[in-house]
C-alpha cells in the first residue's frame, strides 16, 4: 500500500476484508496482515499474501466523557492520539509508534507500551472490546463497549500482542483517560544499585511516578498529577530538570543508545521489579538500558540467545530479540503451554491462514 | 429458568453410578476427603444465588496439588464433570454443583505463600480471601485494590474465575488489571503458569482469557497479585439529588472535568432508604438519588479536587453536599453502600441482584425502563450502581414463597438485562454469567459468536468436563431461548455440533 499525502476518508471495508479472509480459508492460503508497516521487525517473519488493514480506518465512535472510543484497526495511531488530545485525553499506555504510518491495530497485535506501563498498565489493560474478522470470514464482537463486561471468554484481550495470529482485528473499544493536569520529568544522578533502592522504596509511596529509567549513572523520572503533589514531590526529590520529550524519544528508540550503528543485536529483557543486575559475561554497564522502574531492560549483546534467556528465566522474566532476522525473537514456550497454544491457533484458525509464524514457527 | 443441567439443551453428559464414582475415586486419590453422605452434601448445594439449589453428586475437599491433579484425571477418565468451588459467595451460579459431578471445594488452599514488598507482589492460594491479602500487606503499606462486595469472604481464585470488581473499578481496575500470574491445572492434569512476575509473558495472553473464565478451562491454584501502595488519603463527597437523571449526569460532568475518582456510587430512593434504615450513616431519606464520590491520591490533589467536584456537583443541581469529616464517617458513608444489598434484604423476604452494565449516558433512559419494568411486573426494584462504570446493580424484591413470584422475578430481571444490551451495554460487568444469564447470552451474542467461544474452550477442554452448562450456551439452547439472534428459527452452521 502507497503512502498517501491526502488526509484519507473514513472507510468501512470490514465487508471487502472478510470476503478476502473466507477466500484465504477457503484455499488455505496464508496471509500477512500489514497495518502502517511499522512494526515489521518486532517477530518472526511472514509467508504470506499481504491484507492491508490501512483503508479500513476511522474513529466510529468517541464520547469523551463516557472515557471510551471506538476506532476501526487502519486508523493512525496518531490521529487517534490527535483526536484525543482535542479533548484533554490520551492513550495511558503511551504506545510506541516506530515511524509515522503506525496503526491502532499494529498498536494492539503487537502489545507493545510506553514508559508509563508500570503504573497505568499495559495495551490490554485498556482494551474493552474488540471486532475480529474469524476464519469464515464473518465480524465477530467481543468484550464491549462498556467500562465493564464479563459476560464470555476475554478474547478482545487475547487477541493484543496475538500479533494477529488468531484472527484480523477490525475495531477495538479502549479505554481512555484524561491527561495528567502536570507533568515535571527530573534527572538524578545515582548508581544503578542506588536507583533500584530508591525504586524499590518509592514503589512502597503514594508517589505521582510515571516514569522511571535509568542510564550511565542517571535516574530519569517522570512526575505525572496534580498540581500539588508534583510540585511537593519535585521540591522533594531535588535533581536537575529534563526535557520531557526525552520519554518520547525512548518510547520510539531514538536515544543514542538504539543507535543502527551499534551492530549488536538488540534485546528486551522482562523481568520482575526487584531483579537484581544480572550476572551476564562481558556485558558492561553502558550496554544497558533500564526503562520501566528496571521491569524492561534493554540490552546492547553478542551473547547467544539461550544465556541471555536462562538468565531472564531463573529471575522469573523472559528475552526477546528485536533485531530483524532473529530466528526465534521470542522466548520459546515451555512444551507443555506450546501445546495449549497450538490447540488455540488450531481451533481458531485450523488452516494456518492468519500470519502463520509470525509468533512462532508452529503458531 | 430451569437449573438443572438439561442435556438436550446444554450437551450429553455420562450418568455415572454414584457408588462406582466414589469407589473409583478412594481408589485413585486414597487420601482425598470426598464427602458423599446427602447430610454431609447439602452445605454445598448453593453459592451465593442462593435461589438455585442443586445437591452435588460428591464433593472433593483437597489439601495438594497431587490430589487435584489426582481427582481431575481420575474424573476424566471416568468422564465425571467437575465444578470448581471457591468461598461460594458467587452470585451468578456459577459454583452451582452438577448432581452427576463432582464438587472442587478449594478452600483448604488458604495460605499466603509470600508477601515481597518490594516487588509488591503477593503469592497466594485460591482459598485466600480477598480481604485477608489487604490485611497481610497492610504493614508495608500496600494493598490489593478490587474490593467487591463481598470481600470479607470471597476467595481470590474465585475473583479470578469471575473476574470479580468492586467500588473502585474505575481508577484501578478489575482482577485482571491486578493478577500479575496464575497457576492452573487443566482437566488433563496438566499444570500451566500464565503471566509472570514479571509484567508481561511470551505467547498468548492466556493470563487474560482466564481471569472470568468461570472455572470453564482449568483450576485455578495459585495466584500472584499486584499490590499498590496505599493513597495517602481518601475523602468522600456525598451529594443529594431530587432527580435520578441529575445525579446521571453529575457523573459524566465530574469525568469530563477530568477527574477520576477512586469510586462513584450511586444509589436510588429505594436503596437509601434501606440502608439508611439498616446502617444509620446519615443518608438523606428523601432524596431521589445520591450520588458518593471518593477522592484518593496525594493530600494536595485531592483537596483541589474535591474543591471542583464540589463545583461540579452544586452546578448538576445537587440539593445537599456532605464532605465526610473524618475516617470514621467516610467508612459510615461506605458502610450504607456496602451493605445495600442485605439492607434491602430486610425490605423483602427476597431479592434478586441484577449485574448489567450500560454507556452512562444511557442511564436515565434506562432507569425509566427499569422503573416501566418494575411497575408492569409489579415487583418494587432498588437501585445501586456503580456510575463511575456504568455497572447498575437493580436489586429485585420478590417473596418466593409466594407461588411464581419467583419466576416473575427472573423474568424481570432477564427484561432488564435484555434493557442493557438494547442500549449498547452487557448482561454483567463483574457477577458472571454462571448459570443464571445463561439464556441471556444469547441476546448478547451471536451463534457465529458463541461457536468461537466454544472452540476456546475446546483448546483447554475437548471433553467439556469442566463446569459444563455455565458460562457458554449452546447453540441448541439459543435456538430455544434467545430469539434475538435466530432469524426464521434456521441456525448458521448446521453442520456444527450444537454444544
Amino acid at each position: 500500500m502507497a503512502n498517501t499525502t491526502t488526509p484519507t476518508p473514513d472507510r468501512d471495508i470490514s465487508e471487502a476484508l472478510g470476503e478476502r479472509v473466507r477466500k484465504a480459508d477457503a484455499d488455505g492460503t496464508p496471509l500477512r496482515i500489514v497495518g502502517g508497516d511499522t512494526k515489521g521487525f518486532y517477530g518472526r517473519p511472514v509467508e504470506g499474501e499481504a491484507l492491508s488493514t490501512r483503508e479500513h480506518r476511522g474513529i466510529t465512535s468517541y464520547d469523551p466523557v463516557e472515557l471510551i472510543v471506538s476506532v476501526r484497526t487502519g486508523t493512525p495511531l496518531a490521529e487517534l492520539e490527535a483526536r484525543l488530545a482535542e479533548h484533554g485525553q490520551m492513550l495511558p499506555f503511551e504506545p510506541p509508534h516506530f515511524g509515522d504510518t503506525a496503526t491502532v491495530g499494529g498498536m494492539v497485535a503487537t502489545g507493545l507500551s510506553g514508559p508509563r506501563r508500570p503504573w497505568a498498565g499495559a495495551v490490554r489493560d485498556f482494551v474493552l472490546g474488540a471486532r475480529v474478522i474469524t476464519r469464515a470470514g464473518d465480524e465477530q464482537r467481543f468484550g464491549g463497549e462498556v467500562m465493564k463486561n464479563v459476560a464470555g471468554y476475554d478474547l478482545s484481550r487475547l487477541m493484543v500482542g496475538a500479533q494477529g495470529s488468531l484472527g484480523l482485528l477490525t475495531e477495538v473499544t479502549l479505554k481512555v483517560l484524561p491527561r495528567p493536569s502536570a507533568s515535571h520529568s527530573l534527572r538524578l544522578e545515582m548508581p544503578l544499585d542506588q536507583a533500584r533502592a530508591r525504586l524499590a522504596e518509592w514503589g512502597r509511596q503514594p508517589l505521582p511516578l510515571t516514569a522511571a529509567a535509568w542510564q550511565t549513572g542517571a535516574l530519569h523520572l517522570r512526575l505525572e498529577g496534580g498540581p500539588g503533589s508534583v510540585a511537593a514531590t519535585r521540591e522533594r526529590l531535588g535533581g536537575e530538570d529534563l526535557e520531557a520529550d526525552f520519554w518520547e524519544a525512548l518510547r520510539e528508540q531514538r536515544l543514542a543508545f538504539f543507535s543502527r550503528e551499534d551492530a549488536r543485536p538488540l534485546w528486551r529483557l522482562s523481568l520482575p521489579y526487584d531483579t537484581p543486575a544480572l550476572a551476564l559475561d562481558g556485558v558492561a554497564e553502558d550496554d544497558l538500558l533500564y526503562d520501566w522502574a528496571g521491569c524492561q531492560r534493554w540490552l546492547r549483546s553478542e551473547l547467544p540467545a539461550e544465556t541471555l534467556r536462562e538468565a531472564c528465566a531463573s529471575a522469573g522474566g523472559h528475552a526477546t530479540c528485536l533485531t530483524p532476522g532473529a530466528a526465534a525473537p521470542f522466548t520459546p514456550l515451555a512444551p507443555v503451554m506450546a501445546k495449549y497454544h497450538r490447540r488455540l491457533k488450531a481451533e481458531l484458525d485450523p488452516k494456518g491462514i492468519f500470519n502463520p509464524g509470525r509468533l512462532y514457527a508452529e503458531l | 429458568m430451569n437449573i438443572h443441567f438439561d442435556a438436550r439443551l446444554d450437551g450429553e453428559l455420562p450418568r455415572r453410578d454414584k457408588a462406582e464414582v466414589l469407589a473409583s475415586l478412594q481408589q485413585s486419590v486414597p487420601d482425598l476427603t470426598l464427602l458423599h453422605r446427602e447430610e454431609d452434601l447439602h452445605p454445598f448445594e448453593c453459592d451465593g444465588l442462593a435461589a438455585y439449589r442443586v445437591l452435588p453428586m460428591l464433593v472433593a475437599l483437597p489439601e495438594t496439588l497431587d490430589q487435584v491433579v489426582a481427582l481431575l484425571k481420575g474424573c476424566r477418565e471416568l468422564g465425571v464433570p467437575v465444578v470448581t468451588r471457591g468461598a461460594g459467595t458467587g452470585l451468578s451460579g456459577g459454583a452451582l454443583p452438577l448432581e452427576q459431578g463432582v464438587l472442587l471445594v478449594m478452600s483448604r488452599f488458604n495460605r499466603i505463600l509470600d508477601v515481597d514488598p518490594d516487588a509488591r507482589t503477593a503469592r497466594v492460594e485460591p482459598g485466600v480471601r480477598n480481604l485477608a491479602i489487604s490485611e497481610a500487606v497492610a504493614p508495608h503499606g500496600l494493598y490489593y485494590a478490587p474490593d467487591p462486595s463481598s470481600q470479607i469472604a470471597c476467595s481470590i481464585g474465585g475473583n479470578v474465575a469471575e473476574n470479580a470488581g468492586g467500588v473502585h473499578c474505575l481508577k484501578y481496575g478489575l482482577t485482571v488489571h491486578n493478577v500479575m500470574k496464575v497457576e492452573i491445572i487443566t482437566i488433563e492434569g496438566e499444570r500451566l503458569t500464565l503471566g509472570s512476575e514479571a509484567l508481561d509473558a511470551p505467547g498468548f495472553d492466556l493470563l487474560a482469557l482466564i481471569n472470568g473464565s468461570e472455572g470453564m478451562l482449568g483450576v485455578v491454584t495459585e495466584i500472584t497479585v499486584k499490590l499498590l501502595p496505599k493513597p495517602e488519603t481518601a475523602k468522600v463527597l456525598m451529594a443529594s439529588f431530587d432527580d435520578v437523571g441529575k445525579a446521571g449526569h453529575a457523573v459524566g460532568d465530574i469525568i469530563a472535568a477530568g477527574i477520576i475518582p477512586g469510586g462513584l456510587e450511586m444509589m436510588d430512593n429505594l436503596a437509601i432508604r434501606a440502608a439508611e434504615d439498616f446502617i444509620h450513616a446519615g443518608y438523606p431519606v428523601e432524596a431521589e438519588a445520591i450520588l458518593l464520590c471518593e477522592l484518593d491520591g496525594v493530600e494536595a490533589d485531592v483537596d483541589d479536587d474535591c474543591a471542583r467536584v464540589r463545583e461540579v456537583l452544586e452546578t448538576a443541581g445537587a440539593t445537599d453536599i456532605q464532605q465526610a469529616h473524618d475516617e470514621a464517617e467516610r467508612a459510615l458513608f461506605w458502610a450504607g453502600r456496602k451493605n445495600a444489598f442485605p439492607a434491602v434484604g430486610r425490605m423483602s423476604p427476597d431479592y434478586y441482584c441484577m449485574d448489567g452494565t450500560i454507556p452512562r449516558r444511557e442511564l436515565p433512559r434506562v432507569l425509566q425502563g427499569i422503573s416501566k419494568l418494575s411497575e408492569q411486573f409489579g415487583l418494587r426494584v432498588a437501585n445501586v450502581f456503580h456510575a463511575g462504570d456504568g455497572n447498575m446493580h437493580p436489586l429485585i424484591l420478590f417473596d418466593a414463597n409466594r407461588p411464581g413470584e419467583l419466576e416473575q422475578a427472573e423474568d424481570l430481571g432477564g427484561k432488564i438485562l435484555e434493557l442493557c444490551v438494547e442500549a449498547g451495554g452487557s448482561i454483567t460487568g463483574e457477577h458472571g454469567v454462571g448459570r443464571e444469564k445463561i439464556n441471556q447470552m444469547c441476546a448478547q451474542f451471536s451463534p457465529e459468536e458463541l461457536t468461537t467461544f466454544h472452540a476456546v474452550k475446546a483448546a483447554f477442554d475437548p471433553e467439556r468436563l469442566l463446569n459444563p452448562g455455565k458460562n457458554i450456551p449452546t447453540l441448541a439452547r439459543c435456538a430455544e431461548f434467545g430469539a434475538m439472534h435466530v432469524h426464521g428459527g434456521e441456525l448458521p452452521h448446521p453442520e456444527l455440533p450444537r454444544f
